[in-house]
């Protein structure tokens, strides 16, 4: 195998199994265990006066039903708060079952511990709980007024409160020639994997105690020393499998959910197998949701478009709790600059608690919020001036002889937000070539003449990837020739075992189908952060390529001491280390595996090879040099100094029906830069699953909460996600600007297909309709309704300058 | 989502069936394709006691066409109705409204009986029914009986059936010659329950002037609704009728409401736009069908 494997579109090879039914989910483990079913709030907001559980007792297969009362130590306190940041003012978190009261619908108040998940659910069924019911807090504005409040003991909403400030922007925007104000919402959305949580615990009672735990989690690590905290057990005590994940988007970042400790707790407790599998209206009502913003924007700018001062007021709904923080409104915060360098900066940010689904990051994490609002405020730029949209952008763009950029604010790794490298102008020229922006003016007059509505939008992005703290790699040749690597983050469907595969293959000169890849396994790889925030290429890509190098080093040395030669002469070429320009003088890495570990027993052929009496044997020298160990592996840690900014822009053109509203999507162009690409096939799945989030995010996905906090629509028949049918043919043209930051040269893929998505087809929404679009979504009874307004002049038209750039190749 | 406890039936006779479900009284529920009914089940929305699988009967999956109209037996599939050469050429708008219901995986364990017995004012397949004129055959334990559309339909998720009753049929009249149907309908996503949906049947005779026209509309009203258009465009020929009217006399009579996915204004703005629509292809079919088989020419184009 002597083509380069990295950046080769090679095929996925976990599709094969994961396709055919070969695929292990945590509900596919554990067929004899027992099922744990929860008793969850009905209401937003109430306090529990009485649970009683007699009716319960009857069920036929019950084993056991906890409520708090029954939680001691660590267990019976809150669970954590992941990320503590300053600017948290009064940070809740829930406990692992309601203390007293409870603050959404779908909170767990009681666990049942049953034969099977019927037998648990007709118990739950009958548990009865006498709720004393308090007031709702619905929506930012209402939990902003602060007359009802969500949290006891609290004298407003207010979880946290955050300025950040670079230059004096109201002092710009004040001198201004031009200033702009806009007020934008961005709607709940969520994750909703495929599979949704599940957890699986075994008690180990020998010599001491130990506990296997599988999750659906997006942390092994996370989850084991969280469950090992709330246990009091020690790490060594505590091994986490994470099986086959289906799907994850952020959401199983979260951890430990209550669910995720009470069922190792009830499983040592009953020294009993436990598996819990969260069905689908659990997961709308108990698992987390994330966007959810209002802002106000204020912005100054010159004759040219350039923004001189942007002011920016958020406020957050984070929901009920607030157990990971504030990364998405700070998120948001940071990320609104995008490829732009405005004169000055201030955004403050209110982050709020509501009786609702708690808010944490969902792919996009707080992004296409912030770039909502400035890619909105740009297109009102262009309009205000009459100038062409893509111009405008062309004017704020940080300039590649301008990078590194220091956008002089901390972002939300706590490190310095400085852009490592990008291509802002030459993406504009391709997003805007691709799409044929300076054409479509002639298309939209072919249309007119047919009574057809169409508008374009474009928007940009910048993305901050691969977040550290660090990540491993270990690598390991068997003696049979088999590479086992392994990486501690885990995988929910990106393709981990294939990108990592060719890492490994074209670092060390051995067949992909040599290479097995194994992720989020505590036993493998015990040191690790988790799969979030687009890190996975970034990290582990990186670490695993510096484990290679140092297991190639080994290779070569034991290698070039066998065959009596010098290590810098030698090649590994498809799994056989031989000498340059004669291959007849080598060995396959598998022997070179034997020669790693001298032995004194034999097994078979290839471990009698290593015995002590099987060769000429130096005397003077111990069977395991010094400095050495025994085996053929390599482990190494990468640690990023700060994260790498990928970036990319989407243009969209769609359809309005003039008179049933309906918005279709024409075209949907994508231009995406995250470096070096280790496998383009990958990256584009990643972008197409992106892209349908970003379409049902804009035009299909809310979550509907009424005024009582009661979720209208929690089910698949209500909660639209997009079918195929919905999702437009995706365009993309890459962008490679390597990262100088980590030895691969890449950057983050994850999340990028979502983030502009809202705010490119608001603004091709608003091009064809002639008015603003200020909050998204957009569904077509809504579009008829701003029609209506519009036509009765309670909406002012958008005076808009054909679409049409005076790019030039020099900017 | 697990569902309470049941008992379970899978009677091989008619006869069986109906005493089961008899015995089981207001507790029991039949089972057919289970599109709708184990969903709910799942969800403990529904707890029957009793559930009378009829899968095993015997004669109850077929489709029987003749001069008149088509016989659809309570086991067929809405895919096997809606493959049907011979049904989608007696009765065109089986085929039309049932490319409609949900998706072909639904569609595929899905029954045709079984929906209209479910009676979803949203759903498709009951408007077919209720436009068309057609009528549901009933067993119970005193014996066979037809239920006409007009009485079949009583509310949403209600239907003129008795207790112990079980739906062994459903008649769908072939239109009058020289008619044409259409079914149009608004969804946010394809397969979904629709925003609003029209139904339509236009008749013209040898001059090619209107002699009837009816459409029926989903998700607007408690029921499939049935609307006459003929005060609106009888006497016309389809590229002058007064498309308009037709849509007044709709608004009169739908009652949509607000939910999550679309106002009570939206809806009643897409019934108008959607029975201009409807009544426009239902009138194009029957410039086809009055025209005959080979080459023809039309002049809808003006009533779009």
């Amino acid at each position: 195998m002597s083509t380069r494997l990295l950046g080769a579109p090679v095929q996925r090879t976990e599709d094969r199994r994961l396709t055919t039914g070969g695929g292990s989910f945590l509900d596919d483990l554990g067929s004899d265990a027992c099922a744990a079913a929860f008793v969850r709030s009905p209401h937003a907001h109430a306090r529990i006066r009485d649970i009683d559980v007699m009716d319960a007792l009857d069920v036929d297969g019950l084993i056991a039903v906890y409520t708090y009362d029954d939680l001691t130590g660590p267990m019976a306190e809150p669970l954590p708060l992941l990320i503590p940041h300053p600017s948290i003012i009064d940070g809740r978190t829930p406990y692992a079952l309601a203390r007293e009261y409870v603050h959404h619908v779908g909170e767990p108040v009681a666990m049942v511990v049953a034969r099977d998940r019927y037998a648990a659910e007709d118990a739950v069924e009958r548990i009865r709980v006498d709720y004393e019911i308090l007031d709702a807090v619905v929506g930012v504005e209402k939990a902003m007024q602060a007359d009802r409040i969500v949290h006891e003991g609290m004298a407003d909403n207010v979880a946290a409160h955050l300025v950040q400030e670079v230059g004096d922007a109201p002092a710009a925007i004040g001198a201004a020639p031009n200033t702009l104000e806009l007020d934008l919402e961005i709607e709940r959305s969520a994750s909703i994997p495929m599979e949704g949580r599940g957890v699986y615990a075994r008690w180990d009672s020998a010599r001491g105690g130990g506990l296997r735990l599988y999750s659906s989690t997006q942390t092994a690590t996370g989850v084991r020393a969280a469950v090992a905290a709330k246990l009091e057990l020690q790490l060594g005590q505590v091994e986490v499998v994470v099986p086959d994940v289906g799907g994850g988007f952020g959401l199983k970042i979260v951890h430990p959910w209550p669910e995720e400790v009470m069922v190792p707790w009830a499983a040592r407790q009953l020294d009993r197998e436990i598996k819990w599998t969260e069905d689908r209206r659990e997961h709308f009502v108990a698992s987390a949701h994330e966007r959810g913003q209002q802002q106000r924007v204020r912005v100054g700018f010159d004759d040219g478009g350039r923004i001189l001062g942007l002011d920016v007021q958020i406020l957050h709904d984070n929901g009920a709790y607030l157990p990971y923080g504030v990364i998405v409104p700070i998120v948001t915060s940071t990320q609104l600059l995008g490829p732009y360098k405005p004169g000055a900066y201030r955004v403050e940010f209110h982050s709020l608690y509501t009786t609702t689904a708690i808010v944490t990051p969902y792919r996009g994490a707080g992004r296409p919020q912030g770039v909502f609002a400035m890619e909105r405020t740009m297109d009102a730029i262009a309009d205000h001036l009459g100038k062409d949209r893509v111009d405008v952008r062309a004017a704020n763009v940080i300039k590649p002889d301008e990078m590194p950029y220091d956008q002089g604010m901390l972002f939300q790794d706590g490190r310095p937000l400085i852009y490592d490298s990008g291509d802002y102008p030459k993406m504009l020229r391709m997003i805007t070539d691709l799409v044929g922006w300076d054409d479509f003016e002639e298309y939209r007059e072919q249309a007119r003449a047919q009574g057809r509505r169409v508008g374009i939008g474009l928007a940009c992005y910048v993305e901050g990837t691969g977040p550290g703290p660090y990540e491993g790699g270990h690598v390991q040749v068997e003696t049979s020739g088999k590479v086992r690597v392994a990486t501690g983050l885990t995988s929910q469907g990106q393709g981990h075992e294939t990108a990592l595969a060719q890492v490994v293959a074209d670092k060390l000169g051995v067949p992909m189908s040599d290479i097995e890849v194994t992720t989020g396994d505590t036993r493998r790889m015990g040191y690790s952060v988790g799969t979030f925030a687009s890190r996975g290429a970034v990290t582990s890509g990186s670490a695993v390529a510096m484990a290679t190098v140092r297991l190639r080093d080994k290779v070569l040395k034991i290698a070039a001491d066998a065959l009596e030669a010098d290590p810098g002469d030698l090649e590994i070429i498809d799994g056989r280390v031989q000498v340059k320009g004669s291959p007849a003088q080598g060995m396959e890495l598998g022997t070179v595996a034997v020669l790693s570990n001298p032995l004194r027993y034999a097994f078979d052929a290839a471990s009698a090879a290593a015995t002590q009496f099987s060769g000429a044997a130096d005397y003077d020298r111990p069977p395991v040099p010094e400095d050495e160990a025994p085996g053929l592996e390599g482990t190494d840690f990468y640690s990023p100094l700060r994260c790498t900014f990928a970036s990319g822009a989407h243009a969209v053109i769609v359809e309005t029906d003039p008179a049933t509203a309906e918005v279709r999507i024409l075209r949907y162009c994508v231009v995406h830069d995250c470096g070096n690409l280790i496998n383009p096939t990958l990256v584009e799945g990643q972008v197409h699953g992106g892209v349908a989030q970003g379409v049902a995010g804009a035009l299909y996905e809310r979550m509907a909460y009424d005024e009582g906090g009661q979720l209208l629509n929690a089910s698949f028949m209500d909660f639209l996600m997009p079918y195929a049918s919905e999702v437009p043919r995706i365009e993309i043209d890459h962008l490679e600007t390597p990262s100088p930051l980590n030895p691969l040269g890449v950057k983050g893929a994850g999340e990028a297909g979502v983030i502009p998505a809202s705010a490119a087809i608001a603004a091709a929404v608003e091009d064809a309709e002639g008015f603003r679009i200020d909050q998204m979504p957009i569904s077509p009874s809504e579009l008829f309704h701003l029609r209506r307004r519009h036509a009765r002049g309670e909406i002012a038209s958008v005076p808009r300058r054909p679409a049409h750039r005076s790019l030039t190749k020099e900017n | 989502m697990k569902p309470s406890a049941f008992t379970y039936h899978a009677p091989t006779s008619l006869d069986d069936a109906v005493r089961v479900l008899a015995e089981a009284g207001p507790d029991g529920k039949v089972l057919a394709g289970g599109q709708s009914l184990i969903p709910m089940m799942n969800m403990r929305l529904a707890a029957p006691a009793v559930l009378v699988d009829i899968n095993r009967l015997p004669g109850l999956d077929t489709v029987r066409v003749d001069t008149g109209g088509v016989r659809v037996g309570a086991l067929v599939r809405h895919t096997d109705l809606e493959d049907d050469a011979q049904a989608a050429r007696t009765v065109p708008l089986l085929r039309q409204g049932l490319r409609l219901v949900a998706h072909p995986v639904i569609r595929n364990r899905g029954t045709t009986v079984g929906s209209i017995v479910h009676a979803d004012p949203s759903a498709e397949m009951p408007a077919v029914l209720a436009l068309l004129g057609g009528s549901m055959e009933v067993r119970g334990p005193s014996g066979t009986r037809s239920v006409g559309a007009a009485d079949f339909f009583t509310g949403p998720l209600e239907t003129g059936m008795a207790e112990g009753e079980i739906a062994v049929s459903a008649y769908f009249p072939r239109p009058a010659p020289g008619s044409g149907t259409a079914f149009v309908e608004i969804a946010r996503r394809s397969g979904d329950y629709a925003m609003c949906g029209v139904a339509a049947v236009v008749t013209l005779d040898a001059d090619l002037r209107i002699t009837a026209a009816r459409c029926c509309y989903i998700s607007v009203a408690p029921v499939p609704l049935v609307v006459d258009m003929a005060e609106a465009v009888v006497g016309a020929v389809p590229a002058s009728a007064d498309l308009s009217a037709a849509a007044d006399l709709a608004a009169d009579r739908i009652e949509p409401e607000d939910d999550i996915h679309a106002s009570a204004d939206y809806r009643a703005h897409l019934a108008r736009v959607l029975t201009e629509r409807a009544l426009a292809e239902a009138a194009e079919a029957a410039l086809r069908e009055t025209a005959g088989p080979g080459p023809h020419t039309t002049g809808i184009g003006a009533m779009r």
